[in-house]
């Protein structure tokens, strides 16, 4: 269980690059054929990749009869963006998205901060039994959250989180192994002799977690950052245990419950306007700090 | 005498330093780990109590021993479960994989536009599921939906029902989950490619290596630790498959896609919880061994054919007591219990493992001599 390392992580801490396999100035009438099919073939998955999104945004601008038009109508007839203000009335979108941006900021900020101080002592200081503290944190990766949701279901009974405010989601994701695992991998790579010096100008360990490592590991923290962020965003089997309360419905709790509701079974479009709010904090994040999340995926290999 | 005392000092120091480390290292670890400690690492291990009680809402606990167990054995919504459960893992995991590494190798070329590809086959994966949900159940809409429409003018008289038929909705939640999660196993494959060294390629080259013989003697060698670790992660992965389906299809139509995780769900947190805890439990406990066997299973693999460095000599042992393990699983699910009984398949099954990994691993020695 513990060998769920990944074994990439030190390469992975470089941008992915380009081997080149085909050299340029070499193109035979075989090679443009071969290069066309790659193309053709890249094209198909790129298509089967993004179609359902496309669909998304065009069944979004529509009225709602126009969703199942036959035949498939994939541009609007009339661009139908009133969609986009009858759904905030339509649905508890402002709450919805309040609790989720507030949830997403808190965990990710926890995550973070507790994730960040924690790998210093694994990475940094020696003591007895740290080695196998740090086995039982990779060890809970390989256990399926699905197993034990229940008795953790119980111990936050227990302990009388359940229905009050958030509280149960922070705690939940604030504390994973994950930020402490990314952030250890990350702090191992930066020389010891900086810390080494600064401890000799008499900088405490906390010190050189605040002035030294935090510092100099910004691309790791922006991919935790990130990561933590997009996963509270879209988490939807925490928030359906634990948030039961309407108040505190997160966007995807709300989304899901809005595609169930009678009422709305009509308003086909608007499910997907809704849909397409939730997507596109999300995209906007990926497209900004897209090398971030394929480097903190690459180095950890980890799932929240 | 005085070298005496100087040891006595040294070792005073080291004890006083050690002991300084480790406050110095719990206070590094204590804030993440108090809330790791009670909400992971405590419920891990009261799961291997609970499954053993008959742990419910109200009252107090009792043990019942493997009461739990033998009730899921009889249980035909948990068979069916079972069966449900590798009828989506096993073809998601190698469809998944395969799609995952063919599209590493591709855009791990110099082509224009690469980088689109790469984001174009990630963004699924950080899309919101329910989102994912929404779209992909109506395009599957089977009289009005897209895909069906696609189908109809293909020339495809009789277009599958997809999620509202119970034949059809496990392979619709197959496709969705491989169009979300294969870019995630695409940049971990993307990451091994790149640990290999380009000069081999090159040698390859001036050999006179074929496409086909760079990729089978050089990179699928190169990649096996990051192909045993995506097989593990992609493994568990697709046996804990819940929130897909709860938002895809809710288990249905009638049971067609009911899993054991949501068998879980049912009987505890859901809308129609009958409040057993510690039955359930056992169900968890189940899920958990089987992602468990499926953990040593593939590490088994990847040291044997490490040690063997010969691939074409595959242990006839493993491929023995795979057929155990997946007859086991069938009988199990099919009720076809060969007088054995469910205690009797538990203890072929211990004894099948067993015997795969001993002999396995004398297998890879005589190979290695």
């Amino acid at each position: 269980m513990s060998t769920t390392i990944n074994p990439t992580a030190s390469a992975a801490q470089q941008p992915i690059r380009s081997i080149p396999t085909t050299r340029r100035h070499e193109s035979t009438p075989a090679r443009t054929v071969g290069r066309i099919g790659v193309y053709v073939l890249l094209i198909v998955f790129a298509a089967f990749l993004l179609v359902p999104f496309f669909w998304m945004i065009s069944s979004s601008l529509k009225e709602n009869l126009e969703v199942f038009s036959i035949p498939v109508r994939w541009i609007p007839q009339a661009f139908h963006w009133q969609n986009y203000v009858d759904i905030w009335t339509q649905a508890n979108m402002g709450t919805w998205l309040t609790n989720t941006v507030i949830l997403s900021v808190v965990v990710t900020f926890l995550q973070v901060l507790t994730g960040s101080f924690a790998a210093y002592g694994f990475a940094r200081v020696r003591f007895p039994g740290r080695d196998i503290l740090f086995l039982a944190y990779v060890a809970t990766i390989a256990v399926p959250w699905q197993a034990y949701m229940i008795p953790q279901f119980i111990l936050m009974t227990k302990i009388q989180l359940t229905g009050k405010w958030l509280w149960p989601m922070v705690v939940l994701q604030a504390f994973g192994a994950f930020g402490v695992f990314l952030m250890k991998q990350y702090f191992e790579t930066i020389p010891e002799e900086l810390s080494e010096s600064a401890r000799l100008d008499g900088l405490s360990e906390y010190g050189i977690w605040w002035r030294i490592m935090v510092p100099l590991s910004g691309p790791a923290l922006a991919s935790l950052a990130l990561l933590t962020f997009v996963r509270t965003w879209n988490d939807y089997m925490g928030p359906l245990i634990y948030l039961r309360d309407q108040a505190y419905y997160t966007l995807q709790i709300g989304l899901k419950t809005f595609q169930a509701d009678p009422k709305a079974s009509s308003l086909d479009a608007l499910l997907f306007t809704g849909s397409v709010l939730s997507v596109l904090p999300v995209a906007i994040i990926f497209v900004l700090g897209q090398r971030f999340f394929i480097e903190g995926i690459a180095t950890s290999g980890m799932k929240g | 005498m005085t070298t005496h005392t100087d040891r006595s000092a040294q070792r005073h120091r080291t004890n006083a330093l050690r002991r300084r480390n480790t406050a110095l290292g719990w206070s590094f670890i204590a804030p993440n780990f108090v809330g790791f400690a009670l909400l992971t690492m405590v419920p891990i291990i009261l799961l291997f109590y609970m499954a053993f009680t008959d742990w419910n809402a109200l009252g107090t606990p009792s043990w019942v021993g493997i009461d739990n167990f033998e009730r899921l054995a009889r249980n035909s919504d948990f068979r069916a479960a079972m069966a449900q459960t590798f009828y989506y893992a096993i073809p998601h995991i190698i469809l998944t994989g395969v799609l995952a590494l063919g599209l590493a190798i591709l855009l791990n070329q110099k082509l224009r536009g690469v980088a689109f590809f790469r984001a174009a086959a990630f963004f699924p994966y950080i899309t919101s599921i329910v989102a994912i949900a929404i779209v992909w159940n109506l395009l599957f809409s089977p009289n009005y939906g897209p895909i069906n429409q696609l189908l109809n003018f293909f020339g495809v008289a009789d277009p599958p029902g997809w999620t509202t038929s119970s034949d059809w909705a496990m392979p619709a939640v197959i496709i969705v989950g491989t169009w979300r999660e294969m870019g995630y196993y695409m940049i971990l494959f993307l990451a091994g490619l790149q640990t290999i060294p380009r000069e081999l390629y090159e040698a390859a080259k001036v050999d006179g290596a074929s496409g086909w013989q760079r990729f089978l003697h050089i990179t699928w060698p190169g990649l096996r630790p990051t192909t045993f670790f995506v097989t593990v992660i992609l493994a568990i992965e697709s046996f804990k498959v819940f929130d897909l389906i709860q938002v895809m299809t809710d288990g249905g139509p009638g049971t067609s896609t009911y899993t054991i995780a949501y068998f879980i769900f049912q009987k505890t947190l859901g809308p129609y919880s009958t409040g057993e805890f510690g039955y359930a439990s056992a169900a968890s406990l189940i899920l958990f061994f089987i992602c468990l066997a499926m953990t040593v299973l593939q590490f088994v693999v990847n040291q044997q054919t490490e040690l063997a460095s010969k691939p074409k000599w595959w242990p006839l042992p493993l491929v023995a007591g795979l057929i155990c393990f997946a007859i086991a699983i069938v009988a199990f699910s099919t009720r076809m219990s060969f007088g054995l009984g469910w205690f009797g398949w538990t203890i072929a099954f211990v004894i099948c493992f067993g015997l795969m990994l001993t002999m396995t691993k004398m297998w890879a020695r005589r190979i290695i001599k």
